[in-house]
């Protein structure tokens, strides 16, 4: 076993605690997160002259409290991302078996869509279809979901080629297990590491994604929130209130950073062929 | 030879028809397109002139075909907004998004290859972990932070650079930063990577033995090997580019393509944004293209496998 270097428990840590913060997070402050405090308005944080000691990271434009915003913010940037993830690879990696399975035209069709898919910027597809059918929920996640979903085809159909050649698996198919068991059960576990390293990769890209569309004003509306809409609304009162920016964009550079440092860890642990082409 | 070039035309030609269906399909499916691109308070009269205009009994093929056309030639229809033509809008804002992207871009090649090339020759030293550290921050920095950030150091502190908007060439730096820093940590780390595989060849031994200088050996029997893979991410980043640009124009107030293709999204101008992706579509498309052709100039072996 490895010395485990302090960045990694540094970014296990932070990691730990966005996480407990975004279930447990309403212990921490007595305020709801849309609730208005005319009176306390664009309070700055704790430190600073003229702070309200009920408001220890400051209050917004309309006296709402910035540590139930951004705990809110926190919780809509995570569930986003982690449904996003999990649709992705789900998705994704789907795609990139029965491409593996069926061969043929079926296989030309589909990695012709990953092409494509990998030619143009996602966010230029997510803005085209957010314009044309509205922003919705539903909408909004499903088009996080899609982020990443070539990677996850290209990489599982790799893999899924190689492993259905080894023996292990012709010995599988001559015993007569069906198709099902053999891609779930004996296939799956095998493409299993290089799918986690992938997720490690694309969860961060995510919450930048939302992040940045929630920031122009094109992801997550009010009422509800997220980190990036938070900063968004921030951007009128940089002047007096800095803090209505920084302390999301603060958490979104922790949490991305400290997944980047976990998944670079991760992809280490998991598999050294990927990381010696790759990096 | 001529069938790797075909080859790679052929199939930018086929992902630009796969774009043109795709906002096509998009269009149809979004709901009436006529309310869609000439907007939502339009009377019943106006509505039904375009129908006419546009022929929209005409069977879907036909009307598809016509679509394809219209958009290959730069149809892409009039603003609801403020009623010009699309093609004019978008125009006028093409050549601030090309300064921004250029001096970013090149400002990021000149940053991120000799960062990574240092790197990669003392590899392990403090210089290296530094410029990798700093990669590292910069993919987890999201760019509108950076940019909200530098507004409130460098604007807002020492007042030294204005917030927003253009006018001079200050007005510039921010924004030209912001979408470099990404691009400009990517390069750093590939081009490290490249070059570490490249340092390890036999090739370089065999010219250190013959007794090629050090530098002469990085530069003229290093570079240009571990360049092959750099071309392709430098051509994969455009898309990057493209990506920041949406969101640092917006946060600077530039008025380029980016900010314009923001403000259409919001206000459901589906003209503009109509003509806009397919620009940009075209855009990063051709790059590739280009990208791919460079490719195979400089790498004999791809030519001759594809």
């Amino acid at each position: 076993m490895k010395r485990v270097s302090p960045i990694l428990v540094f970014a296990i840590v932070i990691l730990a605690i966005a996480v407990v913060v975004a279930i447990i997070g309403n212990v921490f402050t007595s305020h709801g997160m849309s609730q208005q405090n005319l009176l306390a308005r664009l309070k700055p944080p704790a430190f600073m002259t003229g702070s309200n000691p009920s408001f220890p990271l400051g209050t917004d434009r309309i006296g709402r409290d910035m540590v139930a915003r951004v705990i809110a913010g926190l919780q809509m940037s995570l569930s986003v991302a982690i449904a996003g993830t999990i649709i992705g690879a789900v998705f994704g990696s789907a795609i990139g078996f029965i491409a593996a399975h069926f061969r043929g035209w079926v296989e030309e069709v589909l990695m012709m869509l990953v092409d494509f898919q990998a030619s143009l910027p996602f966010i230029l597809i997510t803005l085209t279809l957010l314009a044309f059918f509205g922003n919705s929920m539903t909408l909004f996640i499903i088009l996080m979901g899609l982020f990443g979903w070539e990677k996850y085809a290209r990489l599982s159909r790799g893999v899924v080629l190689s492993a259905i050649n080894q023996p292990y698996a012709k010995a599988i198919v001559a015993l007569g297990a069906g198709n099902g068991r053999l891609y779930l059960k004996h296939v799956l576990p095998n493409v299993a590491s290089a799918l986690i390293v992938q997720v490690t990769l694309t969860f961060p890209q995510i919450i930048l994604l939302e992040t940045s569309l929630s920031f122009l004003g094109l992801g997550i509306q009010a009422p509800q929130t997220s980190l990036g809409q938070i900063l968004g609304d921030g951007r009128d009162y940089l002047s007096t209130a800095w803090w209505i920016s920084v302390w999301p964009g603060l958490v979104i550079f922790l949490v991305t950073l400290s997944m980047s440092i976990v998944g670079d860890w991760l992809r280490d642990r998991l598999d050294p062929m990927l990381r010696a082409r790759t990096t | 030879m001529t069938r790797f070039w075909v080859l790679k035309i052929l199939r930018t030609v086929l992902t630009l028809w796969f774009v043109v269906t795709f906002v096509f399909v998009v269009l149809r499916t979004s709901g009436d397109p006529v309310v869609a691109l000439v907007g939502a308070d339009a009377t019943p009269e106006e509505v039904e002139q375009f129908r006419q205009l546009w022929r929209l009994d005409d069977p879907l093929w036909i009307q598809y075909f016509r679509y394809v056309v219209q958009m290959a030639t730069g149809q892409f229809g009039i603003s609801y907004r403020d009623g010009r033509e699309v093609i004019d809008i978008i125009a006028e804002r093409i050549p601030w998004t090309l300064i921004l992207g250029l001096f970013s871009y090149i400002g990021a090649i000149l940053i991120g290859v000799p960062a990574g090339i240092i790197a990669a020759i003392k590899r392990g030293s403090a210089f290296d972990n530094l410029i990798m550290a700093t990669a590292v921050f910069g993919f987890a920095l999201p760019n509108f932070f950076l940019g909200i950030l530098m507004i409130l150091l460098f604007s807002l502190s020492l007042q030294w650079l204005p917030s927003s908007g253009t006018g001079t060439v200050w007005h510039l730096i921010m924004p030209a930063i912001t979408l470099a820093t990404f691009t400009a940590g990517t390069l750093a780390r590939f081009t490290r990577s490249a070059m570490l595989e490249v340092l390890d060849k036999l090739y370089i031994r065999a010219a250190a033995a013959k007794g090629v200088g050090y530098w002469k050996r990085i530069i003229f029997h290093a570079l240009p090997n571990a360049s092959i893979p750099l071309v392709t991410i430098i051509g994969l980043n455009l898309g990057e580019l493209i990506g920041g640009a949406i969101v640092v124009e917006t946060v600077f107030a530039w008025p380029g393509v980016g900010r314009l293709l923001v403000t259409a999204v919001s206000s459901r101008d589906l003209a503009v944004v109509q003509g806009l992706v397919l620009i940009m579509a075209v855009t990063m498309v051709l790059a590739n293209l280009v990208v791919d052709l460079l490719y195979g100039l400089l790498d004999p072996r791809i030519r001759v496998q594809n």
